[in-house]
């Protein structure tokens, strides 16, 4: 079957989907956006986090077809051709980057949180605003300066 | 595989009828974990999500009727003031992204024993209703869950809604996993305290092969609360509410626990439920 869906604000159409596979694989192997990363496939890890309509999901548990006509941002979508959206430098800048696998989905779901919270978030609030996306080199302290930099720089430009 | 895509609740009825073994899906988050690890592979999806009517949710009569399409954030957010155990127990489903897709209505078509829906919704007296091209059902809910991951819907029917009652007193949830976010229960409990017609409702999950109220447990601490005086129960009232429910679970050893581990953390939490809607049912 045919997908249809605007990805990253492009209308794009993805062909010879089979009607079980998830909207990740259309996005990564389809459409040739591989920043939205495949890991866990149960929506355990957060790692293919990306916003369908506007909400943060995990691309893996959205089947390919259930994003016909709908609108798609993923990580690659966040930047301004070569200036980083505020969230992506503040995880350079605080060094929240080990291996990097689980940044993509880090950043779009810190990037949900910081848009949708006024000030900078408690701790507790970026901690359970994350908690389902893992970090298996444990780079989460580092990760937390990041969200509440960027949270910082949005109340304070 | 065949993808059907209805737009209207008419059109899924008939796919419904047309397709009886299609799976219907909506927030995915159970669906797509069976096709992605390869572990059941439908014959049809039947995708509910361009359903607007499945979208809504509305109350008349002190019943809320929330639509199939609703996600757990929407009940947490809209609902927890008049829903509180459901919003405690949609609080601990997965993680952010899981509760913007998960669905109550997804929970009760899964009918997993450890659903975290389950136990206030059997605590609360809630029904599914239940929708074909042969007309509308209410289940209620101590009667819907037939076995492991069963339930009694037929196979031309779809969830339309749950409709639960409006808290008439407090209600709490319990849940015991490994950490607090992304965790299927060990093991389950829901209380719900009706003082009105004085009486208790409780939820037991994943401590039996479905999940199930707690009837002696609830007819005992009925009779046993100064419902009018509001005093503590006694400590061996309490004691005793917890070995009831106990005595109505009957679990399993697996991967996530033992049969006498989920056995003394029932006990447990029905104590401490117990023990948190006492308080707020004192004004404390």
């Amino acid at each position: 079957m045919r997908v249809n869906v605007t990805v990253n604000g492009e209308k794009l159409t993805a062909g010879d989907v089979w009607p079980g596979e998830s909207l990740l694989y259309v996005l990564r192997e389809r459409l040739g956006l591989p920043g939205a990363k495949n890991a866990c496939e149960q929506g355990e890890c957060g790692s293919c986090t990306v916003y369908l309509d506007g909400t943060p999901v995990c691309a893996c548990l959205v089947a390919a077809g259930q994003a016909e006509g709908r609108e798609v941002v993923t990580v690659e979508g966040l930047a301004d051709g070569d200036r980083l959206d505020p969230v992506q430098r503040a995880f350079v800048e605080c060094g929240a980057v080990q291996c990097g696998f689980c940044t993509p989905g880090l950043i779009v779901q810190a990037h949900a949180l910081i848009a949708a919270t006024p000030g900078v978030p408690a701790d507790a609030e970026i901690r359970e605003a994350l908690a389902g996306n893992l970090c298996r080199c444990t780079g989460y302290e580092k990760i937390l300066d990041a969200v509440r930099l960027a949270a910082a720089r949005k109340a304070a430009p | 595989m065949d993808f059907l895509r209805p737009v209207t609740w008419a059109d899924a009825l008939a796919a419904k009828a047309e397709h009886p073994a299609a799976t219907p899906i909506q927030g995915g988050t159970d669906v797509m974990v069976e096709i992605n690890l390869d572990k059941g592979r439908p014959s049809a999806l039947l995708d509910l999500n361009p359903v607007a009517e499945l979208q809504d949710w509305d109350e008349s009569d002190g019943w809320f009727r929330i639509g199939a399409g609703v996600s757990y954030t929407r009940v947490i957010t809209e609902l927890g003031a008049w829903l509180p155990g459901l919003a405690q127990a949609s609080r601990t489903v997965g993680s952010p992204q899981i509760r913007n897709r998960g669905t109550v209505a997804g929970n009760l078509g899964a009918a997993s024993p450890a659903g975290d829906s389950h136990p206030p919704l059997l605590a609360s007296g809630a029904m599914v209703e239940a929708e074909s091209v042969r007309g509308t059902r209410l289940i209620p809910i101590g009667e819907f869950y037939t076995g492991v991951k069963r339930n009694a819907l037929a196979p031309d029917e779809l969830i339309r809604a749950v409709r639960v009652p409006r808290a008439d007193g407090p209600q709490y949830f319990s849940k015991i996993g490994t950490r607090n976010a992304m965790v299927i229960a060990v093991c389950s409990f829901g209380l719900a305290l009706h003082p009105g017609r004085r009486e208790v409702g409780t939820g037991i999950g994943s401590a039996a092969p479905t999940p199930r109220r707690a009837p002696e447990a609830e007819r005992f601490l009925a009779g046993e609360l100064d419902w009018e005086g509001r005093t503590a129960p006694s400590p061996e009232a309490v004691r005793r509410f917890g070995e009831l429910v106990v005595q109505a679970a009957s679990p399993i050893d697996d991967v996530r626990g033992t049969r006498d581990y989920r056995l003394h953390a029932l006990a447990v939490m029905a104590r401490r439920t117990l023990g948190w809607a006492w308080a707020e049912y004192k004004g404390e």
